[in-house]
């Protein structure tokens, strides 16, 4: 006879096994990006909080949307550059959890400044032995240049995630290394923590606008 | 020297900004301070004070006066006027880089958007596919192989390298709307040209202001990766980490 648990964990494996496979692994980068990309977009140009700036309710929507499609790891990895290495897994935990914090806030202040804007995606090839590949995507804006918007993304176990996202050539993450190396001469890594902590809260702290 | 008589304002500026330049690369020594990226950061940080301060109670409160009363239709004419107008020197631009198929597209948007887009109100060449370009005199120098020389930030126009704020210079003695004859509409069309150009900056604020631990190395820093990406026409090769 069959252990009812043991059937109930092996349907689970394999339910779980058939979702994320449905669901990640055979999503291409650019579809993935173009997906959640329109998704956004379209919430956005229906929610009239958001319209007005309100900040709080984009982060929400990013967090939600967004976020399960990126690496923050692998992003706070980069935008430390050399200095991670030097920092004690602990340290990279925190250091991971408030860098996302301030780069979810970021990416949603670039993602809703622009009003009116149109996505055009951009022609996009890979090998199938591809694991790294960048995802281009230009923001149109009536009466404006044409805004660059591009996504690095990283084949992992669970799916395509982004590790970089480069708007108008400046990397929102490699954007930040000259300052973070300066904050970890000036108080070692733990002084980087505090400093990206304090402008989280600063920021948490301020009134909606 | 008889040419010197006929100076016009933008050449004056244009002495000045040189003149500063001398300056500041002679400061620069004494000054040099920590970071390679930045050897003039003392004089930097300052001027960068100065144009806070002019951004905050003049540049700013205009932009955005602006952006909020003009309706969507003149912002996007005022954008697309000051565009077209730009695309000859951008042509010529991409003429001296060698990307003379990119040359031929920027005189074609010209002379569209001139005639069919009414004096370039609208931008009827791009829904054609004639792609937009992205070219200045500071671009094409670095094309030719010019250094960049060390970073500068200027109150009013920025930050520039000293490559292209020589390229600034240049761009200036070829800019139609300096060669307006008739001063108080040329001046009328630099100003609001200047304010077209700092709403359309509005949205980077808040990223900026938001995210930025620094916001002067933030700003420097973006503008660095931004002007290595323009060079290479939005397609910089991948740096090494």
């Amino acid at each position: 006879m069959f252990d009812c648990s043991v059937m109930k964990k092996l349907f689970t494996l394999f339910f779980a096994c058939f979702v994320s496979g449905a669901a990640f692994a055979q999503e291409a980068p650019d579809a993935l990006v173009q997906r959640v990309t329109d998704d956004v977009l379209e919430i956005i140009r229906k929610d009239k909080d958001i319209q007005n700036g309100d900040t709080h309710k984009v982060i929400e929507l990013v967090d939600k949307k967004v976020l399960p499609n990126f690496n923050f790891t692998h992003m706070t990895a980069l935008a430390l550059g050399k200095e991670w290495r030097k920092a004690s897994p602990q340290q990279q935990q925190q250091l991971t959890s408030e860098f996302k914090t301030l780069l979810v806030r970021t990416y949603s202040n670039a993602l809703t400044g622009y009003k009116n804007q149109k996505v055009v995606y951009k022609p996009f090839k890979m090998a199938p032995t591809d694991t790294d590949v960048l995802v281009r995507t230009e923001v149109n804006q009536p009466g404006g240049k044409p805004v660059q918007l591009d996504y690095s993304l990283e084949k992992l176990d669970g799916g395509w995630k982004v590790y970089d996202v480069v708007v108008a050539g400046i990397s929102l993450v490699t954007n930040y290394r000259d300052q973070f190396g300066q904050e970890v001469r000036n108080g070692g890594i733990d002084g980087l923590i505090a400093s990206i902590a304090a402008k989280n809260k600063s920021l948490e702290a301020a009134p909606k606008k | 020297m008889t040419k010197s008589l006929g100076l016009s304002g933008m050449q004056k500026g244009r002495r000045w900004a040189l003149a500063g330049l001398a300056a500041v690369a002679f400061a620069g020594n004494a000054l040099a301070e920590g970071n390679p990226k930045d050897p003039y950061e003392g004089f930097n940080r300052a001027m960068f004070s100065v144009n806070e301060v002019i951004d905050k109670y003049a540049a700013k409160p205009v932009a955005q006066v602006y952006d909020n009363v003009a309706p969507l239709p003149v912002k996007a004419g005022v954008g697309n006027f000051f565009g077209n107008v730009g695309d000859l020197w951008i042509g010529v631009n991409s003429a001296l880089q060698g990307k003379l198929g990119d040359a031929g597209v920027d005189v074609g948007r010209l002379l569209i958007n001139s005639t069919v887009g009414i004096f370039g109100l609208f931008d009827v060449a791009s829904e054609l596919g004639l792609e937009k370009h992205d070219e200045d005199f500071g671009q094409t120098l670095a094309v030719w192989g010019v250094g960049s020389g060390g970073y500068l930030f200027w109150p009013i126009i920025g930050p520039r390298n000293v490559r292209d704020t020589g390229g600034w210079a240049v761009d200036s003695f070829a800019d139609p709307v300096w060669q307006v004859t008739d001063v108080p509409v040329r001046n009328s069309l630099v100003g609001v040209r200047f304010v077209d150009i700092r709403a359309s900056l509005l949205p980077a604020d808040k990223v900026v202001e938001e995210g930025a631990l620094d916001k002067y190395a933030y700003i420097r820093d973006a503008y660095q990766q931004r002007r290595r990406n323009q060079i290479f026409d939005g397609r910089p090769p991948r740096l090494d980490d």
